[in-house]
This record gives C-alpha cells, sequence and structure tokens, in this order.
C-alpha cells in the first residue's frame, strides 16, 4: 500500500476518534492531510469523492466503526465519527497460563483467512498490554487445517448469513446438483469438514461434506438474511447425521488377509470357500457405505461381498471398472 | 475487495501506537518487529509513518511523538490512539473456536487457564462464551493410545508398538523413540524415530493396535529431524519412481491429498486432471488405484495398470462362481 494512502488513513481515524461531534466530508477534507484541496473546480471535487468512499471502504473492512449521521438539525448533510467507545478494545489482562494458552491456541489455525484473522487477533492483544509469548516449543501441536477449497466460501457466508448456492456430488451420484442453502455453520468432525444449513428447495435442514461439493460456492442477497436456529448445536447436528443410517455388511476374506478391515469388523467364523478351503466371514458396520465399498473393491480377490445385495453390486461396478482398466492399456 | 497486505499494514500501523503505550518503558525495536511478525527494517518504515500522523491542525503538539534511545522506542504522545482496535468477527473466531478446540484436548494447556483465558477473550470480544460461532470443531479425544503415547512423550521412555500399515495391508510390530505428537485434520500422529527402519517415522494413532510404554530411556539419534508439515504429511524421496495417473472429476481430491509434482486439466475424461505423483511404493499405488474404484486410470507404469485390472478379474471371477 501506497506509504501516503496509509498515513492518510491514519490521521483520518485519529481525526475522526478525537470528536465526539460529526464531521462533515467538507470538513475532513480541509482538515486531513492528504486529500486533494477544494480549488472549486469540479474534478477536484470528484477526485477527493473517489478517494473519500475508498478510504471509507477501506476502514470498515478492517472494522473501523466509522458512524455516519448529524449533529443537530441544522446541518445540511451527513457527517462522520468514530465512537471511542465501539472502536476500543475492552480491558484485558492475562495471566501468563491464560496468555500462553492463547499463544497455543493462535497457531492452530492454516487456513489463510483464520490464521490470517489469528495474527490480527494476536497483534491486538500485544497492543492491549498482554505479553503472548509464542517461543516456547511445545511437544504436542495440533492443526486444524481447513484444507478444503470451500471452507472459506462456506465459513465467510455463514459468519455474514447470506444464502449459498454450490454444486454438490452425492456418493451415489456421478453428477452434482446444485444446492441453495442458508448456511448455518462450518463444522470439523473427526477430521471431516461439514457445512450445516438449511436446505431451501428441499425445505429441511441438511448436512454437506465440504469435500463433495464441486467448484467455487457463491454467495447471493444481502447480509443476515436469516436467522440460525436458536437452540443451534452444530457439531451435534454432524454427529446425528452420521450416525444415523448404519449399514450392516457381510463379507468372506480369505485367511490372513484384509488385515485393516479386520481391525474393525467382527469375526462369524469360518466358512466353506467352495474349493475345499475355508474364508472367514466377517461383519462390517458402516455409516458410509460408498467408502466401504471403494475399501472392499481394492482388496481384489482376497475379499467376497456375501450381504447386502446393493453392497455386492457396488463392489462388483468397481471392480469391472478396474478390470477395463487393463484392456485399454 | 483490499489487498490482504494492505488491510494487514493498517491493522498493524493502529496497533503500534497503544502497543507503545501498554509498555511506558519503551521496547527494543527488535523485540517490537518480532511481537508484529515484521523485519526491523519494516517496523522503523512504520514508525516512521506515525512519527508524521496526529490530530487536524497538525502543529508541534497535535503529532504522535516517538523517543528513541538506542535500540529501544517509545511514545510520548498518542494522539488520543490509546487502545487497539476491537477484533473483527473473525479474529474473534479464530480465537474463540481454537480456544474451545483447547479445551477438548485434555492435557494439551492447563485447562483452568483455557477457560479462564477463553472467558476473559469472549468478554473483551463482546461475544458470549457459550454464544455460537459460524465455525465450530469437535476432535476425537477419545483415542485410546493418547494417554499412553503422551505419558511415553513427557518422560521421555521408549514406546513399544502394534502398528497397521495401510499401504500394505499389514500389522508391523516396533521399538520407537518418541518425539512429540501432532494433531493434523483432526487425526492424531505420534512423530518418532523408528529403530526398525532406523528413521523419523508418522504413526496416525487410531493405527496404533497397541502400545506399551518401555522402561527403557528414549534415545534419540542426532539424524532424528522433526519434518516441516508446511510441506505436507507425506513427504516422497526425491528418487522414487513416477506414477502417472488421469484422474476423473470424481478423484481430483488426490491431488489435493498427496504430494503431486504436475498435474494438468484434460478432456478424456471430462473435467478430469492428469496428475504426476512421486511414490517408492508400488503397493500404496495399487491400493489408491484400486480404491478409487475406475474413477483413477493408470497412465503410466503399465505394470501398476496391469496389476490392478489383474486382481479386479480375479475378484469377479469370485463373484461370477
Amino acid at each position: 500500500m501506497a506509504a501516503k494512502r496509509a498515513e492518510r488513513l491514519v490521521n483520518l481515524v485519529i481525526a475522526l476518534l478525537g470528536t465526539r461531534q460529526y464531521v462533515s466530508a467538507a470538513k475532513i477534507r480541509a482538515t486531513v492531510p492528504g486529500y486533494e484541496p477544494d480549488d472549486g473546480s469540479e474534478r477536484a471535487d470528484e477526485a477527493f469523492k473517489r478517494m473519500f468512499e475508498r478510504d471509507k471502504a477501506e476502514l470498515r473492512e478492517i472494522g473501523v466503526p466509522l458512524e455516519t449521521g448529524r449533529t443537530s438539525a441544522f446541518d445540511t448533510e451527513d457527517g462522520y465519527r468514530i465512537a471511542r467507545v465501539d472502536y476500543e478494545l475492552p480491558e484485558i489482562t492475562l495471566t501468563g497460563e491464560e496468555a500462553a494458552a492463547v499463544g497455543l491456541a493462535l497457531r492452530l489455525w492454516q487456513s489463510a483467512q483464520l490464521a490470517g484473522a489469528a495474527q490480527g487477533a494476536l497483534m491486538k492483544l500485544r497492543a492491549a498490554g498482554v505479553d503472548v509469548d509464542q517461543s516456547r516449543a511445545i511437544a504436542i501441536q495440533p492443526r486444524l487445517d481447513a484444507g478444503e477449497p470451500a471452507f472459506e466460501p462456506c465459513y465467510s457466508a455463514a459468519r455474514d448469513r447470506r444464502v449459498l448456492t454450490f454444486d454438490y456430488r452425492r456418493p451415489d451420484a456421478d453428477e452434482a446438483s446444485r444446492r441453495r442453502v442458508q448456511p448455518w455453520g462450518v463444522v470439523a468432525w473427526h477430521g471431516r469438514w461439514y457445512l450445516v444449513g438449511h436446505d431451501l428447495d428441499r425445505a429441511a435442514s441438511r448436512v454437506f461434506r465440504l469435500s463433495r461439493v464441486t467448484g467455487t460456492p457463491k454467495v447471493s442477497g444481502p447480509a443476515g438474511a436469516f436467522e440460525p436456529p436458536a437452540d443451534l448445536d452444530l457439531a451435534a447436528v454432524v454427529a446425528g447425521h452420521e450416525a444415523r443410517e448404519e449399514h450392516l455388511v457381510v463379507v468372506r476374506a480369505r485367511p490372513g488377509t484384509a488385515i485393516g478391515l479386520r481391525r474393525h469388523a467382527e469375526s462369524l467364523g469360518p466358512a466353506e470357500d467352495g474349493r475345499g478351503g475355508f474364508d472367514d466371514r466377517l461383519q462390517v458396520r458402516t455409516t458410509e457405505p460408498w467408502s466401504l465399498a471403494d475399501e472392499l473393491a481394492a482388496y481384489g480377490p482376497d475379499v467376497l461381498v456375501e450381504a447386502p445385495q446393493r453392497m455386492r453390486e457396488a463392489v462388483v461396478e468397481r471392480l469391472t471398472r478396474l478390470a477395463a482398466m487393463g484392456e485399454s492399456a | 475487495m483490499t489487498a490482504p497486505s494492505t488491510a494487514e499494514r493498517m491493522t498493524r500501523l493502529l496497533a503500534l501506537v497503544p502497543y507503545l503505550q501498554a509498555r511506558p518503558d519503551g521496547v527494543r525495536l527488535s523485540d517490537a518487529a518480532g511481537d508484529f511478525g515484521v523485519t526491523e527494517a519494516q517496523l522503523r518504515r512504520d514508525l516512521d509513518l506515525l512519527w508524521v500522523c496526529g490530530l487536524p491542525g497538525h502543529g508541534p503538539g497535535d503529532l504522535i511523538d516517538l523517543a528513541f534511545e538506542g535500540d529501544r522506542v517509545r511514545v510520548t504522545f498518542t494522539a488520543g490512539m490509546v487502545r487497539p482496535l476491537r477484533l473483527s468477527t473473525d479474529e474473534a473466531v479464530a480465537l474463540i473456536v481454537a480456544l474451545r478446540t483447547l479445551l477438548e484436548l485434555p492435557g494439551l494447556a492447563e485447562g483452568e487457564a483455557v477457560s479462564r483465558a477463553l472467558a476473559k477473550v469472549s468478554a473483551a470480544a463482546g461475544h458470549p462464551a457459550e454464544a455460537a460461532a459460524p465455525v465450530v470443531v469437535s476432535v476425537d479425544a477419545r483415542e485410546h493410545s493418547l494417554a499412553l503415547v503422551r505419558d511415553g512423550l513427557e518422560r521421555h521412555r521408549a514406546l513399544h508398538l502394534h502398528y497397521y500399515v495401510p499401504s500394505r495391508d499389514e500389522r508391523t510390530e516396533r521399538t520407537v523413540d518418541p518425539m512429540r505428537l501432532l494433531l493434523v485434520d483432526g487425526h492424531w500422529y505420534l512423530e518418532a524415530w523408528c529403530r526398525n527402519v532406523e528413521g523419523t517415522r508418522l504413526f496416525r494413532l487410531d493405527r496404533i493396535d497397541d502400545v506399551t510404554v518401555l522402561d527403557e530411556a528414549a534415545a534419540l539419534p542426532p539424524e532424528a529431524h522433526e519434518r516441516d508439515l508446511d510441506d505436507g504429511l507425506y513427504q516422497p524421496a526425491a528418487e522414487a519412481p513416477l506414477v502417472r495417473l488421469r484422474l476423473a472429476r470424481t478423484a481430483r481430491w488426490v491431488a489435493d491429498y498427496y504430494p503431486v509434482e504436475e498435474q494438468s486439466e484434460v478432456a478424456d475424461p471430462p473435467g478430469g486432471l492428469a496428475v504426476t505423483v512421486r511414490t517408492s511404493d508400488l503397493a500404496w499405488a495399487r491400493r489408491l488405484v484400486a480404491s478409487l474404484g475406475g474413477a483413477a486410470t493408470v497412465d503410466e507404469p503399465a505394470e501398476l495398470a496391469a496389476q490392478v485390472a489383474g486382481e479386479a478379474r480375479a475378484a469377479l471371477a469370485r463373484y461370477a462362481d
């Protein structure tokens, strides 16, 4: 950013913080250095207006509470001021331990938007006199990396309460479908990111996996367009959704194979494999039948699905596609 | 839309004077630069800029005044900039959600201190501690091996692991010297020196089937280095062979999950992506391709495609019986 512009913005903040009256644009132009002086020409007026509009937008974007209004009924136009009580961070003192917790917490973010915000928060806390030491080496390093491309647009839309439109591909569908949603919030649950909201076309609340959102979600309409339910517990909604349908699948695995599958399966004992040998019958519970089908297909001939029929078909479908790969190669 | 650097510098400029005001004895320039995460040269430019700012009128008594003494600086006139700006919504969310997450991770930081910090920060942010945030993080902290691994780490003891290796679908047993615990994308990892392979390895805690804390002290050799996670969890050797895959639209996520050397858009399949992955582990590549159920095809090496297709045909033969 040009130093001139930064200087002008700082001067503008100082000027508006230093007054209880609303200050007119004309007065700002005359007293805050850096604005195009009034030489009576229309060109200079235009240049000032553009510059002032950009400056106001810039200050509002970084969170400066710029108020518009009139001090008395005799004012002919709106003026500007910054109320100190709205501008200033309230008093905050943290003990060494509390400051250490804050320092650790702020290291959790990886996504550009929230990591940048964490840095901003840290800067302000330090400016408020809190000493946050981030140099301490820690043996445990948590990261909440929001590595999903859809995270930032979904989070911003939920924060601003704006309607969000995106393409969503369910695992059982080949084509993505367009969804219009009032986003209530974004949830990390057991390492996966979800969007929870009210689906406008289906007129019901829905949970979406961010990894299944294709393309970039777009916001539309005004901010504050809806109100999430008052007693909303986002994590509980996702937990409830994920726990809803549990599928039971029975497979036969050759002895000594499918070790990963056995780690979360129940043994149902041996079964004849029709060739004089024995397979192990296993029962697997899943809430994500498609990803289980992927896993089962990847075991190749070591695993055969017995039931249900739908799972058999899903695996055979995958195997058929994989088998075709050799032919074209 | 403002460039991030503009907002960043403005946030810093507005915070600098209050920062100095809160430290009446002055601050070493290098410390202040460190606190704001900028170089000393940048900090000097910021201070020079602030020095010519002030109240309207801009007379000698209206300007921000700084006193430089040796390598220290303090503020002698603030022009009314005595407190930092309030936290923005994003800043409050970043702070409050992260503190709430720390509360869910037992033993990570002192729980009482986290609760108190959360209450104070929430009050200062004008955001009730229990109010809904647009982002929520729920971590599975019930991992049964977590407590044992932490214990070994804290007492510097070697650990004996029964560990499941998904790329080879096998159970392994090994003795490791623990280095640190990581939480990445919702999964806990132990970074440790593995005595069996004589190298630093990451072990995902939900793949540890059994762990014993040994009486033996951990002995980290000098070549045990923590890896820089900014380069991703998977860091293949530079000389490992290349695998070329063609991803259908539904499998494009692979390019985000694994370190891809090259990638390019392709028309076949429509919306597809051609990627090159470096791996010394063809068994891993075979499982990856097979688990994608046809959404990825192999361009190279040919033997990988043949293996995957061969396995699939053998499996289909069992279904045909």
